[in-house]
């Protein structure tokens, strides 16, 4: 990569929900950088807060959801303290999102074609006569059959997957430089998902497009992220080219997670698992968050929190790759 | 097995939806009517304590044919036999419905976003009066929430409260909790992380050996598929193109749309292994191609195929629709890397 300054800069990000029994703290001290044309996927224990991440990104905390600290910038310019309309432009044009939830970003009193139509005239110098020939374009780009009979169908009128692509058309629609993607691909079937994750992967080397790609499918993540990040509790625990974090992970809770992958050439009596469940966001025990689970636990991980910190081939937060820390 | 009744059956099934525009517009552009065929004349039996999964390309009909199972799409034609009635008959029976639950594929959309998690949970149970205190519905709910990975005190929250693979936990407890005894699961696993989807694919093994459970499976996750199926049905526009014991069809997959899909597959070993999605467009399920409607992308096509719609005949022990595998000249199109690997 040249050392073209990033696109995307999160620093020591912290999100709060504050309740009645205390406030929660969803995001803790997460810093990473995305790179034009670089895609980082985001993996990890389902509620580590991957999807929240993406959204104190684009600027959609639900409330009582904030940013209790840290800074996130694009571009070098710093957007998490922007108005709400700044916001709003931001989001259409430079940024486009595609969520986890297709309810939420499509609007079931619309058609189809309407929705496409309008954020391209929003976002882009074009008419509706042009958006509405861009917008079949999109729709035949994500793999929906006989798009011009099928834009001025509504939401529900589409499959589970198909309403996943007319999300990822609209998203793409209006040509943002960054996508926070959340599970784009996970509601489509491996062919439909091959034509996605090339169109993402086009768009990311011919249009310096970059991307955020959170999703639980390694194998998309093997053949489209450059790096991923592993988050667990809320924090990052493995960050590093993609390769050595799925081949080679240096983190314990990493290397539980790839060793839980089904195996596509033969079939298992029991898969690998991790036993036990994360801990809840009132109760992420002290020192490591991992320490209840790991089986490298020692005394140190039970007091002290560890940061990233160098483990090789990767950064980890985790005490083994202290080289202070003489392993008892 | 003593009983020889399956479970469930699909004879013939058969689902279309009207998706004509509105008639005024209709007169205006001169067109007729569209309907489409959603799923067009599906049969296939689970026995009794096993998996049958569905497989096939988005839109094929797969959750179609997991909400016509439980009844909440009733067909066009053909039926619907749970274990021995016919669907509708076994519907208008409390003690039958709570045989028969469903694991959907939005966790999103599935859940009352105004019940607190316990209430969700323990609807089916108190709809179907399946325990005498309140009580023991609590213990009930707990146990339910700790199987499904998550902690007795999370009943207390609200679904916007949870990640999304958090709610697929929650729906998977809602369902387990009339202790059914045929689970229709669309997606169970594919908002979930690979650890949390192993203890669930885990849990539902688990409980199949232990309580004897049936499943209709549906997931496009290929490795998910061959961990959990006995029997593997392969989709394509509202049909079956291939109805295999779950092992042949990884080892032998026949049908040409089968071998195209499992070519398609990610490479997760970084091997450098070509992806190739299916060639050729993706055809419309409101004028599927004529014959077999596969043709336009299949590279064994010929004259016959564009013309004749080929039906599920026996090859090995699978049943497979296709004009070559029946004519023997299947072979001219390779295994895919995955099947060749294992051989
Ligand atoms: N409105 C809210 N109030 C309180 N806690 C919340 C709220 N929304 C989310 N959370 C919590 O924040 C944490 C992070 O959630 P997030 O949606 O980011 O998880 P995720 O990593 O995207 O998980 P998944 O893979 O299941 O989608 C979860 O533990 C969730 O329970
Ligand atoms: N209520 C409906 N009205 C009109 N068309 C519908 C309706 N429900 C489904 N369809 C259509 O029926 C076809 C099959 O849809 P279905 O949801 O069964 O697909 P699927 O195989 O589950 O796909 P996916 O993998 O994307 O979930 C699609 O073309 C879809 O657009
Ligand atoms: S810090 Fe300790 S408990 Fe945490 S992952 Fe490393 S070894 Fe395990
Ligand atoms: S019937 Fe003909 S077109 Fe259809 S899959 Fe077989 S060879 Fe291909
Ligand atoms: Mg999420
Ligand atoms: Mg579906």
């Amino acid at each position: 990569m040249s050392n073209a300054p990033p696109l995307l800069q999160v620093k020591n990000l912290r999100v709060e929900f504050p309740t009645r029994r205390g406030t929660l703290v969803a995001l803790d001290d997460v810093s990473f950088d995305i790179a034009p044309g670089e895609v980082l996927g985001v993996v990890g224990e389902s509620g580590a807060g991957k999807s929240m991440t993406g959204a104190a990104i684009i600027g959609l905390l639900e409330p009582p959801g904030r940013i209790a600290r840290g800074e996130i910038l694009l571009n070098g310019r710093r957007i998490d303290n922007l108005r709400y309309e700044e916001m709003r432009r931001i989001r259409g044009k430079e940024i486009g999102a595609i969520f986890q939830d297709p309810l939420t970003t499509l609007n079931p009193l619309y058609t189809v074609g309407r929705q496409l139509v309008e954020t391209m005239t929003t976002h882009l110098p074009i008419g509706p006569a042009e958006a509405r020939k861009r917008a079949i374009g999109w729709l035949e780009m994500v793999g929906i059959p006989a798009a011009a009979q099928r834009i001025d169908s509504y939401p529900h009128e589409f499959s589970g997957g198909m309403r996943q692509r007319v999300v990822i058309a609209l998203a793409l629609c209006a040509e943002p430089r960054l996508i926070v993607a959340d599970e784009p691909t996970t509601a489509l079937d491996v062919s439909i998902q091959a034509q996605v994750i090339a169109l993402l992967k086009t768009l990311a080397r011919e249009k310096g497009t970059a991307m955020m790609l959170v999703t639980h499918d390694m194998g998309v993540i093997a053949e489209t992220a450059d790096r991923v990040a592993v988050m667990y509790a809320g924090r990052i625990a493995e960050i590093g080219p993609v390769r050595e974090v799925v081949k080679h992970a240096n983190h314990p809770y990493s290397e539980g997670l790839m060793a839980s992958i089904p195996p596509l050439d033969r079939r298992v009596e029991r898969l690998a698992q991790i036993d036990g469940a994360m801990p809840r966001l009132s109760a992420i025990p002290r020192g490591c968050a991992y320490n209840p689970r790991c089986p490298q636990v020692f005394d140190k991980c039970r007091a002290l929190r560890p940061d990233l910190i160098n483990a090789g081939t990767t950064q980890a937060a985790c005490w083994l790759y202290d080289t202070e820390t003489a392993r008892d | 097995m003593t009983d020889a009744t399956p479970m469930f059956e699909a004879r013939d099934l058969t689902r279309h939806f009207d998706v004509s525009r509105p008639l005024l517009q209709r007169m205006v552009a001169r067109e007729g009517r569209r309907i489409l065929r959603a799923v067009d004349g599906v049969s296939f039996a689970i026995p009794r304590g096993t998996t049958l999964s569905l497989v096939g390309e988005s839109g094929c009909g797969k959750s179609t044919v997991a909400r016509l199972s439980v009844g909440l799409y009733g067909p066009t034609a053909g039926s619907v036999i749970f274990d021995g009635r016919d669907l509708a008959q076994a519907r208008a029976m409390a003690d039958q419905r709570r045989r028969m639950q469903m694991i959907f594929q939005d966790p999103y959309a599935s859940l009352n976003p105004r019940w607190r998690v316990a209430d969700i949970i323990a609807e089916p149970i108190r709809a179907f009066g399946l325990v005498q205190t309140r009580g023991e519905q609590e213990l009930r709910v707990a146990e339910l929430l700790t199987q499904v990975g998550l902690s007795p005190l999370d009943g207390q929250k609200f679904p916007h409260e949870f990640s999304g693979g958090q709610r697929q936990r929650i729906s998977i407890a809602r369902a387990l909790s009339s202790n059914p005894e045929f689970l229709v699961c669309d997606e169970p696993t594919s908002a979930l992380d690979v650890s949390v989807q192993a203890q669930i694919l885990n849990l539902m093994k688990e409980l199949q050996q232990r309580l004897g459970l049936t499943y209709l499976f549906i997931s496009h996750n290929l490795a998910v598929v061959r961990q959990v199926s006995d029997r593997i049905g392969v989709m394509y526009l509202g049909r079956l193109a291939e109805l295999s014991p779950a092992e042949s069809l990884f080892r032998r997959p026949r049908h040409p749309y089968t071998r195209a899909l499992m070519e398609a597959i990610p490479d997760l070993d970084m091997t450098g292994r070509e992806r190739i999605p299916v060639g050729g467009e993706v055809p419309s399920p409101i004028s599927p191609p004529s014959g077999c409607a596969f043709h336009p992308r299949c590279p064994l096509a010929n004259d016959r195929c564009k013309m004749e719609r080929p039906d599920l005949k026996p090859a090995g022990d699978a049943m497979v629709a296709c004009h070559a595998v029946e004519e023997g000249r299947d072979d001219a199109m390779p295994l895919p890397a995955i099947a060749r690997d294992a051989a």
